[in-house]
């Protein structure tokens, strides 16, 4: 089916109409709860690593580096990631599944048009474009969240925590962690859109494509998450 | 004209469709009936395509649906204009840009062409002012008359009905037929309209099938079946008290 999906589409200017919409509709429109996340995930994780290394032999710059590696490195694109799973994965499946139930999806067969590329491949294509953005969002006020928590700390000062941010950066850490959240978004739109797409009988086979359209999702990026580090931060 | 030749279709062990064969005329409003669950929809599945048939052929105009390649049987889609049973509208499209949807993938027509024709579409089904709604916000009648006019947008040269009148009232169904009708002789398209109301088959029956459990049971037209002596036919026909004082009074 994969192959089906890739397939030019029938017509350009309506299949680039529809990579805007889906940029709209999965990235815009979970741009809020990934920022809240996000920034109470850094202020959490900066509280935490203050309360771990409470020793006079680690330098207080350490709560900012571990912060920012564990934010930009994991939290962001994995955590962040999974979650854009439960909401744009359920979303996409339940979307095709109702399509296939009520016929659209034949429907549009029949005009002849190619639906699996008509319909999956703009939401993966504009998945796979804006998560990165989203993402780097999601960094972004993650380490503000960590910087705002810095206030409430006594014996960590807000040049302390930025020092530690900037502490040994290598900009490969970023490249990384985007090149990941695209190989992600490529894992959620696909894996989704192929349940909803197959789904058959009535609307109690939409809600159960959708959870499995979640619970495989997660586990392939869980995989591919150990794999892709493996490979590329060795 | 399209011709169905011994098809075979059964799901899970279960044989729904046994050795259909019909030929469906252009120019004629051919008509499939039965009873509910006698295959109908299967059988129309099955000529379209969206279901291949275990065993037997579908001609369109001489040309096998199943030995075509991919890019013929783009084509040919392009020709096809379906209603479905239960309208298939899009959902994430307003009534207009559903009429207009098979204009804007398959023809170089401009964005007002488009337009003044979906709106010339759907004021033969009787549909006004409803242009900006989407299908949840109208009634199920005017869903099923906007499908009818997204699947005659394109003048299709193969027109499916699969029941384009259940769900509307018997003035709106008449005029629905009439329409089916019209442009079935209009431009000689191969109609194929399935139906279960009596109505429509005296209406527009030119060419009628009737299917039980699966077979082709029965073949005739609006006048023979009144007469004909085939008791599975008969009781479909005379069901109705009103229809059986018909009968006797002929
Ligand atoms: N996808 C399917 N899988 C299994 N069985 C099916 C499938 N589609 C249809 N059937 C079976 O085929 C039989 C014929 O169904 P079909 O939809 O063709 O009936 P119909 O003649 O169109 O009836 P109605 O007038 O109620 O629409 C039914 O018994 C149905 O259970
Ligand atoms: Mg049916």
């Amino acid at each position: 089916m994969l192959s089906a999906c890739f397939s030019w589409p029938d017509k350009f200017s309506v299949f680039w109409n529809h990579v805007m919409k889906e940029m709209i509709r999965l990235g815009v429109k979970s741009l809020g709860i990934v920022i809240l996340m996000s920034a109470f995930m850094g202020g959490v994780i900066v509280i935490q690593t203050n309360a771990a290394i409470d020793s006079p032999l680690i330098p207080a710059y350490t709560v900012g580096f571990t912060t920012r590696q564990s934010v930009i490195l994991e939290f962001a694109p994995t955590i962040i990631c999974l979650i854009l799973a439960g909401i744009v994965g359920s979303s996409i499946s339940s979307e095709l599944g109702t399509m296939r139930i009520t016929e659209q999806i034949d429907a549009l067969d029949i005009m002849g048009v190619n639906s699996a590329s008509f319909l999956i491949l703009p939401k993966i294509i504009a998945a796979v474009i804006i998560f990165p953005i989203l993402i780097m969002y999601s960094m972004a006020t993650g380490l503000v969240g960590g910087w705002l928590a810095c206030q409430s700390l006594d014996n960590i000062s807000s040049q302390t925590y930025l020092m530690g941010l900037q502490w040994y950066w290598d900009p490969f850490y970023l490249q990384y962690a985007l090149i990941k959240t695209a190989i992600f978004a490529f894992i959620i739109t696909s894996v989704s859109a192929c349940e909803g797409y197959h789904a058959s009988g009535g609307t109690l086979e939409v809600g159960r494509s959708s959870t499995k359209a979640v619970i495989y999702s997660c586990m392939t990026i869980l995989l591919t998450n150990y794999v892709i580090t493996q490979l590329l931060l060795l | 004209m399209i011709e169905v030749k011994n098809i075979f279709k059964g799901f899970n062990g279960v044989e729904i469709l046994k050795d259909v064969t019909f030929t469906f005329e252009a120019g004629k409003t051919n008509l499939i009936i039965g009873q509910s669950g006698s295959g109908k929809s299967v059988l129309t599945k099955c000529i379209v395509g969206l279901l291949d048939p275990d065993r037997g052929q579908v001609l369109y105009d001489g040309r096998d649906l199943a030995a075509m390649k991919a890019k013929e049987k783009k084509a040919i889609r392009t020709e096809i204009g379906m209603l479905f049973q239960g309208g298939a509208l899009f959902d994430s499209m307003t009534v207009i840009e559903n009429v207009e949807f098979p204009l804007q993938m398959f023809t170089k027509m401009k964005p007002n062409e488009r337009r003044d024709r979906a709106r010339f579409c759907l004021d033969r089904v009787n549909i006004k002012d409803k242009d900006g709604l989407y299908p949840a916000e109208i009634s199920g009648g005017m869903q099923k008359r906007v499908a009818i006019a997204r699947a005659i947008a394109m003048q299709p040269r193969y027109l499916f009905c699969d029941e384009p009148n259940s769900g509307l009232d018997p003035v709106t169904a008449i005029v629905i037929d009439n329409l089916i009708q019209e442009i079935t002789q209009e431009f000689n398209i191969t109609t194929v309209v399935i139906t279960h109301d009596m109505n429509s088959v005296l209406e527009i029956g030119e060419n009628i099938m009737f299917i039980n459990k699966g077979e082709n049971w029965w073949v005739g037209d609006r006048n023979s079946i009144l007469k004909t002596e085939n008791e599975e036919v008969n009781n479909f026909v005379y069901v109705s008290k009103f229809m059986s004082q018909f009968r006797d009074q002929i």
